[in-house]
């Protein structure tokens, strides 16, 4: 689960990493506010979307008067901001966060994760900080420093000096860059985050220490015990129909084509959809149903499918090990009746009591395209989709 | 032969009176495999199913002579129950549970890591259906009458694809030495690689079967091991091609975040090591089926 800018920041203050004097606002009226009560000639108003290179689209904006900061707060509340990380789409910045101006003399970079090779937490670091870490990789490589921590024992303060130090920190603010580093440790294992990035942390022109820029992502399967992390999820940040998913208990990733999905099993799904675009076509979202689909837990998910517009033809490809292909039957005939489906729909249904599936498939009547195997399956419901197509050209 | 379960394996079930426990419990002893009994802690001493609750999974390791177990508890406690098999000294643990903490699983790797490598416990999972050696044993949650038995060994992270995959092998009459889901979260308790490995020491096994998706290093890994290590052929499918990047596909561990994690670039590296590709998932059975016909 992604956070805000501000809201991670927060979070860091309280395991004490400096951050810049700054205030949350949700209107015009409250940004030139917060700036008011910030002291100084410079103020940095900050879209707050869920997505790296903000600045590159927009939505960081720096104000020497207050003036600045309304006109900047009026063209960024409600727009939609488009980076790459947002995909074509874009988000939506619904609240600002108004950031005192920092006198900037050096930038580096920090970052911690959990490493899946490792199996550790890998602590990240550049003395040449406010590019991207990716970018930074490729051209010069030897400039990230990465130090591995030994879960049992935890980071330990020769470790964060030796960060330190090859940040190029002078040794008059060592204290203060050990307290900053093992605090983001601590930030990242006591909250079940799996990345915690700070782009840039910076040493002001007053040789203070700071996190410019913060990042947290924590881990979905964490969250019932994190309650106060889970209750920072911001909705407006994600894909409707995956917020409805999830509600729903289901998983699903809404995606760019016009064939709708529904699969159980996470990587049955994405091989299906791999078939899909074999066979020329191109699917409308990943939806893995799970376990045990229920009739009421089909209608939901072919409620979600459908509820995208562009879909022009829908799959449903179930394999049944706990599941039983006659309930997933009965569940689909129930769904197409409830929800009077107008657009083809193909099912192939295999495993457990699969006779019995087809037969209630075969015997409700509906114009359900039915299909054996995988390759069938997907040729099928490519073939109808080219069909609706071509009738609406 | 078959590897890391046979007809004889004693197995026990910890969260054995739990609703989905019992359940796959049974359909365990329906299929043949050798259940012993199960752990609930505070409901030792009863029967359920026929068999013995013990308190703790020493109990059972020292009174049934317990060698296996399937985990079952849900995912807040799970990373303690695989680290009590590990210490009573189960030799061989698979854990079902899907949705375990990272982090926990971060410590359950740690401790297994105090272990001598000899008398470490060998884990699969979490979030996996299981591991078959058809025919003899499940310690699972598929549809074990899909299997057949024969000379294939099965990796696979996805359960559902690994049914597809049995399933297009038996319509061609292949069967399997033992098929082993490795789970679809980011930090695993064991890796493709790491089944491979046992899969070439099978006498029974003649290829192997790896069925990978995107997200992490271990198919390249894997496929590194098979071109140094192995004697055996190594056929892989990489699901994923459709996938955004930075987008988690229902695994947790299916997110591509850095190079060489997308499926196009995973079947490119593999190609490069020598491994043969299923050029789609619907060729799983025909492609091991060209590979058998060459040996």
């Amino acid at each position: 689960m992604n956070i805000h800018e501000y809201q991670a920041k927060e979070i860091l203050a309280g395991y004490g990493v400096k951050i810049a004097e700054g205030g949350l606002a949700y209107s015009v009226v409250e940004a030139v506010q917060r700036a008011r009560e910030i002291d100084g000639d410079v103020w940095v108003v900050k879209a707050q979307i869920h997505s790296g290179a903000r600045g590159k689209a927009g939505g960081i904006k720096v104000c020497k008067t207050h003036a600045e900061v309304e006109k900047a707060a009026e063209d960024l509340l409600g727009k939609k901001l488009v980076t790459h990380q947002t995909g074509p789409a874009g988000k939506i910045c619904s609240r600002l966060y108004i950031e005192a101006g920092t006198h900037i003399a050096k930038e580096m970079y920090l970052s911690f994760m959990i490493d899946r090779v490792s199996e550790r937490v890998i602590m990240i670091g550049s003395a040449e900080g406010g590019m991207e870490i990716e970018k930074l990789a490729v051209t010069n490589p030897e400039a990230i420093i990465k130090i591995y921590v030994e879960p049992a024992v935890g980071l330990q303060d020769f470790q964060a000096r030796k960060m330190a130090f090859a940040l190029g920190i002078d040794p008059a603010q060592l204290n203060h860059a050990v307290k900053t580093i093992k605090g983001c440790y601590r930030a990242l294992r006591d909250l079940d985050a799996n990345i915690l990035e700070i782009n840039p942390l910076v040493i002001t022109a007053n040789n203070d220490l700071i996190a410019l820029d913060a990042k947290m992502v924590f881990d979905e399967n964490a969250l019932f015990r994190r309650h106060r992390i889970a209750e920072l999820r911001d909705n407006t940040q994600v894909d409707q129909r995956e917020v409805a998913a999830g509600e729903a208990g289901l998983s699903y990733v809404g995606l760019d084509g016009d064939i709708g999905c529904m699969i159980n099993g996470a990587g049955l799904a994405m091989a299906t959809m791999d078939m899909i675009k074999l066979a020329g076509g191109e699917p409308a979202n990943f939806l893995d149903v799970g376990g045990v689909a229920s009739a009421e837990r089909t209608e939901k998910a072919f409620r979600l499918v459908l509820a995208d517009a562009n879909v022009k033809a829908m799959l449903v490809n179930i394999f049944a090990g706990i599941n039983r292909c006659d309930w997933i039957a009965e569940g689909v005939v129930q769904a197409v009746k409830n929800i009077d489906m107008k657009i083809p729909l193909v099912v192939r249904l295999s495993g457990t009591n699969v006779e019995e599936g087809r037969r209630i498939i075969a015997d409700s009547g509906l114009p359900i395209i039915t299909a054996d195997t995988l390759a069938e399956a997907a040729e099928k419901v490519v073939r109808a989709r080219n069909e609706v197509a071509a009738k609406k050209a | 032969m078959a590897i890391l379960i046979n007809e004889k394996t004693r197995i026990i079930v910890q969260g054995f009176t739990g609703r989905i426990g019992t359940f796959h419990a049974q359909e365990m002893i329906d299929y043949g495999s050798n259940v012993v009994g199960g752990v609930t802690p505070g409901k030792g001493g009863q029967t359920h199913l026929g068999l013995p609750v013990f308190n703790t999974v020493r109990e059972a390791v020292e009174q049934a002579g317990a060698e296996a177990s399937i985990v079952f508890v849900p995912p807040a406690f799970a990373a303690d129950s695989i680290m009590e098999a590990a210490d009573a000294g189960i030799k061989y643990c698979v854990s079902i549970t899907d949705g375990i903490p990272t982090q926990d699983m971060m410590t359950v790797k740690n401790f297994l890591r105090r272990f001598p490598k000899e008398e470490r416990m060998l884990l699969t999972g979490p979030n996996c259906a299981g591991t078959i050696s058809p025919g003899r044993a499940m310690l699972g949650i598929m549809p074990g009458h899909i299997y057949i038995r024969g000379n294939i060994g099965v990796v696979g992270r996805s359960g559902t694809l690994g049914y597809e995959a049995a399933d297009q092998m038996r319509a061609l009459g292949i069967g399997i030495s033992t098929s082993v889901g490795i789970g679809g979260d980011p930090i695993p308790g064991s890796s493709h690689r790491d089944i491979l490995e046992r899969l070439e020491q099978d006498p029974e096994t003649k290829v192997a079967l790896m069925i990978g998706e995107i997200g992490g290093p271990q198919e390249v890994e894997a496929g590194k091991f098979a071109k140094e290590n192995m004697s055996k052929p190594l056929v892989a499918y990489i699901a994923g091609l459709t996938a955004p990047e930075g987008r988690r596909m229902g695994h947790a561990g299916a997110i591509i975040s850095s190079a060489g994690e997308s499926a196009a670039e995973k079947v490119a590296m593999l190609k490069e090591l020598g491994v043969t590709i299923c050029p789609t998932p619907s060729l799983m059975g025909q492609t091991v089926a060209e590979v058998l016909a060459r040996l």
